[in-house]
């Protein structure tokens, strides 16, 4: 068992014919996911990699090929674009890897999606893996194992480094979900623990943040009324300049948080092993977990 | 990007939003023609750099006050000759300071009240937000935490826009009447119009001023956009001051890296930002200290990789170097490469401590092994970030 993807996903990646996006498909595919379609406007009738038919619209590949979840690789000025058209085609997991999207545009994006039952994965994140089963993403899949520790992270690299721990250790993972490092996201952190926590066979979490926004608190909340598995965290950016990137104003809406001191603080009043360096990940989630 | 309060008043000019005449100028000989073009009264000379805190910001030299308040013309010239060309230091430009390249004239309000004003996109309801206070001029973080109740929110559905009555309720809280209310009113609607069509990350009016004629007016502005969205905005890249970036920042947003300079002597080139603040953190836990941010991004090139090279080495009071790639778009072999190219390119003489995992591991692991370079190789993070501060205490 696993959360969001398994071997039945039938995946359509929207930019197959781009550089990375056809780089990713191919990874995709060669880890065994079902990689059904792309869709690239204008490029229709193509076959990529000599198997996978290339679309115009999403709404094709959907009555053509029975996809069910879209990988959306296009470039940042057309990529919301893209989300709202497999809104539209119905397109039930939508997980965006684009890196770059104008805040506005999601904004809009988030909006719409409210209004629907689809789940928006991202953006600017690595994607989504259920080891042995299916890799919609980024991430280079052999690090991973199949198993029962559910990761979830805004930062795409370090989840790998976590990844990598918990495999060097012996476990393996049920899924992996990089929700992505933009401020405004399709699910953040308290929707993943949510799917971790009622999935039977995910029996540890790890959890990891970073600086900025209140996503981390807002999960801790949720940590501490319903979660029972053990959970370890991790927060990057104790040591980011304060300042940078961080509005000015963006301080009033959100109190006295979005400081990494903050964010431990209130994972560690949840009942959170929170690891003190990235190296400490694996080490910590034996703690927790009392392996 | 941040730009400059009077480059912020001309858009607040192009979409009606009353504030201050004014005049700016770069030029010594063009102190009169912007003071004549003001007319008569009170004269604000008002230094322009990105930083705030400029009203009581000290200069290098010792004259006080970076936004002065000249009663005659005489008065507003001896102030702008003594600022232009020097270097400001205010709580937020650190103690090197920032150098004044332009002078900024306004005519002088007629302040009858002070109140907060800003717009700003809210990550936990994902919808820009309009934030006010009667408590103008003052630090917004501190009013925020000690008297909630003085701040009034109006939150904005982002496909419809902010609605007329939104915008006249917080012209109502803040306490206006009548044709003042309206006038408040029409301002804060511009200001979003303006927030939403220019990509603005945040629009900061403080302090909004009510005048006794019985107008309102945007004494100050502060405005930062969303770099993602400037690809749209060619007027506003024309606004970007090179002179308030790091030289080494400018030539890294040049490559498409992601790079911020610090204080310590410890380099780090790392891909993905999480992982790049984790570096910092662990070479932190280890007793060091990280020299700057630098995230190569997902897909870097080779050429990426060696400009990002020169760009940490050109930083004098670097003494070692820690690369820490874990490969997903990023392929280990590729920042081999860079690796190697640019270290022969600008013959490196520091300590190297290299950590490689993910994709195409082996590869570049044997690229930096086969490149006669001295590298000292690393298997995890917390191996890597210790060995780096070890080597460069030792030296």
């Amino acid at each position: 068992m696993s959360v969001l993807v398994n071997k039945d996903t039938r995946v359509v990646f929207t930019g197959i014919t781009g550089k990375s996006g056809g780089f990713h498909a191919k990874q995709c595919m060669d880890y065994g996911t079902q990689v059904v379609a792309g869709v690239t406007p204008g490029k229709g009738g193509q076959v990529f990699e000599g198997s996978v038919p290339v679309y115009n619209t999403v709404t094709d590949s959907v009555s053509q090929e029975g996809a069910n979840t879209a990988c959306v690789f296009v470039p940042p000025p057309f990529a919301a674009d893209s989300i709202l058209e497999c809104l539209d085609a119905g397109i039930e997991l939508i997980i965006a890897i684009t890196e770059g999207i104008p805040v506005n545009d999601m904004a809009k994006v988030k909006k719409k999606l409210l209004e629907t039952n689809a789940r928006l994965i991202g953006p600017n994140c690595p994607g989504v893996i259920t080891p042995g089963e299916c890799k919609i993403g980024i991430m280079p899949g052999y690090i991973h194992k199949p198993g029962t520790v559910g990761i979830v992270s805004r930062s795409g690299t370090l989840t790998y480094e976590a990844v990598w721990q918990v495999t060097s250790l012996g476990y393996g993972q049920s899924t992996c979900i990089g929700i992505g490092g933009d401020p405004i996201n399709g699910t953040n952190h308290t929707d993943a623990l949510k799917l971790f926590n009622e999935d039977p066979d995910t029996e540890a979490i790890v959890m990891i943040g970073e600086i900025g926004g209140d996503a981390e608190e807002k999960a801790s909340e949720y940590i501490k009324e319903h979660v029972k598995k053990p959970i370890v965290g991790f927060i990057a950016g104790t040591t980011a300049p304060p300042g940078r990137r961080m509005g000015h104003a963006g301080a009033i809406v959100s109190g006295g948080s979005g400081t990494a001191e903050a964010k431990i603080a209130a994972m560690e009043a949840a009942g959170v092993v929170v690891a003190k360096t990235p190296s400490d990940m694996g080490a910590a989630l034996l703690e927790a977990w009392g392996k | 990007m941040n730009i400059h309060e009077y480059q912020a008043k001309q858009l607040f000019a192009q979409y009606g939003i009353p504030c201050p005449k004014g005049a700016a100028t770069s030029s010594k000989d063009e102190f009169e023609s912007c003071i004549d073009s003001l007319g008569e009264g009170l004269i604000v000379v008002k230094s322009q750099i990105h930083a705030g805190g400029r009203g009581k910001g000290t200069f290098t030299d010792g004259f006080q006050g970076g936004v002065k308040l000249a009663k005659t013309k005489e008065e507003a010239l001896d102030f702008a000759n003594r600022m232009l060309n020097n270097t400001l230091v205010t709580v937020q430009t650190g103690p090197a300071g920032r150098e004044v390249q332009t002078i900024y004239f306004t005519e002088g309000a007629d302040i009858e009240k002070e109140y907060y004003l800003a717009i700003l996109m809210d990550r936990a309801t994902s919808a820009p937000v309009v934030v006010a206070s009667t408590e103008g001029g003052v630090e917004i973080e501190k009013l925020a935490e000690e008297t909630p109740e003085k701040i009034f929110k109006a939150f904005v559905d982002p496909s419809i826009g902010l609605q007329a009555h939104q915008a006249r309720n917080i012209a109502f809280k803040l306490g206006f009447e009548g044709k003042q209310a309206g006038a408040c009113a029409n301002l804060i609607f511009n200001l979003y119009k303006m927030f939403w069509d220019t990509d603005a990350d945040m629009v900061e009016v403080n302090p909004l001023i009510s005048t006794s004629d019985g107008g309102v007016s945007a004494l100050d502005a502060k405005v930062s956009f969303d770099s993602n969205a400037l690809y749209r905005h060619k007027d506003i890249v024309a606004f970007r001051d090179l002179n308030e970036e790091d030289p080494k920042e400018i030539e890294a947003s040049k490559f498409d890296l992601n790079y911020i300079a610090l204080d310590g002597n410890i380099a780090c080139l790392v891909n993905g930002a999480g992982l790049a603040m984790a570096t910092m953190d662990i070479i932190n836990h280890c007793g060091g200290e990280a020299a700057n941010f630098l995230d190569v991004g997902g897909g870097a090139t080779a050429e990426q990789v060696t400009a990002a090279f020169k760009i940490i080495l050109s930083d004098p009071k670097v003494e070692g170097i820690l690369v820490n790639i874990f490969g997903g778009i990023m392929q280990c072999d590729v920042i081999a490469q860079g690796v190697i190219e640019a270290a022969k390119a600008v013959s490196l003489d520091k300590p190297l401590v290299v950590r490689l995992e993910g994709t195409n591991v082996e590869q570049g692991k044997k690229l930096l092994a086969d490149s006669g370079i001295e590298i000292t190789s690393a298997d995890s993070l917390a191996d890597a970030a210790q060995k780096i501060v070890d080597i460069v205490a030792a030296s």
